[in-house]
């Protein structure tokens, strides 16, 4: 187990900045997951830590000691690659037992190690054979059980379910969390499924363009998004937000002329230019005369099964709200809505950033509570 | 092929069978001719079918043209230059394709650049520094005036000389060199996913380490492949043995001596001791050829790269 330290990592190919200065603590035995969009730097920072690439800027320690100058195999960190990367030469036994064989044990030795970590993750029948005469989640435990048998102070998971079906995907994920759980090894895992995140951390480290958006809890990250990226990205169907200001009467103008009483919300954030959001599982559908109803008009509904999503859009601004009614619907039809005002949150629309109901800008790092 | 027609066999097949012909024909010819006695093979026209004299003309050839020596020759050389070839073109394609230094591409396309240049073509030079291997750095300390220095400090005249006439070496070293090998290599390597090179450097192993244990394995069937090739060229270099031995008897290869076989311009016709003397000498590279073959054709198609 070891705590990974980055603080003030920057990454440039050529001219190009990739990643503009990260600060991240990873707690020893913390599992870790770097979210982010295709291309917002976080293969690359985990590439830095496994030391495949070169860090530009600032430092990775890992335990205490600065790995910068530190070739992989000295850093004690296992990577399981996107692609399974495996030997397609070796068989089963020979892939996992490579890096041991590098580092010269004997063969006894090697061998019962190798017969250990194959029996936990059930690849005992598959020993003898070539990669190329397994399927695809086989192989993958294959690279999970090269990761394990050298014992390292870190796990790195490059998006290594990217290429499984959804089904096996869910299965592997509990894998990984049982792994964890019973090894106890500090592991970051990068990928940019949300649920595979939300599911599998401890911590979310949420990535867009270079820079970390947020870091937090699964819920923190979910209930109380640091940033307009963050609400805009975590979670399904996104969140509903709205750009508009606060104005004296208490009201929040948005749209076309669209007005929403929060009277809380408006002396605290008085004539700021601002954007709102309020998850759609947190929209309520009410009647026409309920009060501060917000009417709306029917764009179109998606079935869901055990809900539905009704699309629609209120004075020019869209609106898309969790429903499990079953009338019918249809499109242009008038709606009502209703929102808690504490349910909202609010950021500037300037710098994206959270601001918390007290009106003060809320940092990447922050533990926010509503 | 996806389009099925029974005329369409038809051509395919007997343009195939055609093709067969025209290679086994000489292959016949020869065969037939060395199993003549002196009088059938002077018969005109020459028959088709073989005769019982081959062991005989094979006896005469073998002693006259004294092949059992040069075929140790010839395989000595055409396999040191096989190797020689294999090992130099996986490394430095390996340099090329896997290290990421300033003059990669230049020392790519300088390699590159010698396939237009054949041993036919520079093979004045190549001869020169063969008759002395150390003259390029004879020339460097002439020019930079260290010779100079040298004998006036000292008195001694530094004079480098390394020749390579005459010796095995001299028959392979000069032929080492390839660019094909280099660029077929380079065309493999590269094909090796990014991902594998970091898996191995995670596992803790060098480039070295990389290099022996997974790219040769992986190359395996492309090795024997180009293996093939270039020992049967090499076993049938003619001009390079001709012009650097001049010890006929010592360092002699099958295929020069495949002149001495050849009847002289008042001497008897004897055809069929030169035909059976060919048998034997094309006998190595088809043997190679049949034995690899099967990892020729499986370099070509395999899947699993």
């Amino acid at each position: 187990m070891a705590a990974i330290t980055i603080s003030g990592v920057k990454k440039r190919y050529k001219k190009n900045d990739v990643i503009h200065g990260v600060d991240v603590e990873i707690e020893a035995g913390e599992f870790v997951v770097i979210l982010g969009p295709s291309g917002c730097g976080k293969s690359t920072l985990l590439r830095m830590i496994a030391g495949l690439e070169e860090i530009s800027e600032g430092t990775i320690a890992i335990d205490g000691t600065v790995v910068n100058q530190l070739e992989p195999r000295e850093r004690g960190c296992a990577m399981v690659f996107q692609n399974y990367a495996l030997y397609p030469h070796m068989t089963v036994s020979q892939n996992i037992g490579y890096a041991l064989k590098v580092a010269g044990m004997p063969k006894a030795e090697r061998e019962a190690k190798v017969l250990k970590v194959a029996k936990s993750v059930s690849l005992e029948p598959y020993l003898d054979r070539k990669p190329g005469e397994l399927s695809g989640g086989q192989r993958q435990r294959v690279a999970m059980a090269r990761a394990m048998v050298r014992e390292p102070k870190v796990f790195l998971f490059d998006e290594p379910f990217s290429n499984l079906d959804a089904k096996l995907r869910v299965a592997m994920r509990a894998e990984v969390r049982n792994l964890h759980r019973s090894l106890g090894v500090t592991s970051v895992f990068v990928t940019h499924d949300q649920t595979e995140a939300m599911t599998l951390a401890d911590r979310l480290i949420v990535m867009n363009s270079g820079i970390v958006e947020q870091v937090g809890k699964p819920s923190e990250v979910y209930h109380n998004p640091a940033s307009l990226f963050v609400a805009d990205f975590i979670g399904s169907p996104s969140m509903n937000l709205v750009r508009g200001f606060f104005a004296e009467d208490g009201y929040f103008r948005h749209g076309q002329g669209g007005m929403l009483s929060l009277p809380g919300l408006a002396k605290a954030h008085l004539s700021r230019e601002v954007s709102i959001g309020v998850r759609p599982e947190l929209v309520r559908r009410v009647d026409a005369g309920h009060k501060g109803a917000i009417a709306a008009v029917v764009d179109y509904t998606e079935e869901l099964g055990a809900s539905r999503l009704i699309y629609a859009r209120a004075d020019g601004s869209p609106i898309i709200a969790v429903d499990d009614g079953n009338d019918a619907l249809g499109t242009g039809m008038p709606i009502h809505f209703a929102v808690s005002e504490s349910d909202i949150h609010v950021f500037d629309h300037t710098t994206g950033r959270r601001i918390d109901h007290a009106g003060a800008a809320v940092r990447a790092t922050d533990s926010v509570s509503a | 092929m996806i389009e099925r027609s029974p005329f369409f066999d038809f051509v395919s097949y007997a343009a195939m069978i055609l093709g067969l012909f025209l290679v086994l024909v000489p292959f016949w010819i020869t065969f037939v001719a060395g199993s003549m006695s002196l009088p059938e093979v002077a018969r005109v026209p020459i028959s088709m079918l073989p005769s019982g004299h081959l062991f005989e003309n094979i006896q005469t050839a073998w002693v006259r043209a004294d092949l059992g020596p040069k075929m140790v020759n010839s395989l000595i050389v055409a396999s040191g230059v096989t190797i020689g070839k294999i090992t130099l073109a996986a490394l430095s394609a390996f340099s090329i394709v896997f290290f990421n230094y300033r003059a990669r591409m230049l020392c790519f396309w300088l390699i590159f650049i010698t396939l237009m240049l054949p041993l036919e073509v520079r093979i004045v030079p190549t001869y020169s520094i063969a008759a002395n291997a150390l003259l390029p750095f004879q020339f460097l300390l002439d020019t930079l005036g260290i010779t100079w220095l040298i004998e006036t400090v000292s008195g001694i005249r530094v004079g480098l000389e390394w020749n390579l006439l005459n010796s095995y070496t001299g028959l392979i070293l000069p032929l080492v060199a390839t660019a094909t090998g280099t660029f077929l290599y380079r065309q493999f390597f590269m094909t090796i996913p990014d991902e594998l090179v970091e898996a191995s450097k995670m596992d803790g192993s060098g480039p070295l380490r990389f290099f022996w244990d997974v790219l040769l394995p992986l190359s395996r069937t492309n090795m024997l492949a180009l293996a093939t090739i270039m020992f049967v060229s090499s076993w049938n270099q003619y001009l390079w043995p001709l012009l650097i031995t001049t010890d006929r008897t010592n360092y002699g290869t099958v295929v020069m001596q495949l002149k001495a076989l050849i009847p002289a311009q008042n001497g008897t016709p004897d055809w069929n001791v030169t035909m059976a003397g060919a048998l034997i000498i094309m006998l190595p590279p088809l043997l190679v050829v049949a034995l690899m073959q099967r990892w020729f054709v499986r370099g070509l198609i395999s899947r699993d790269k």
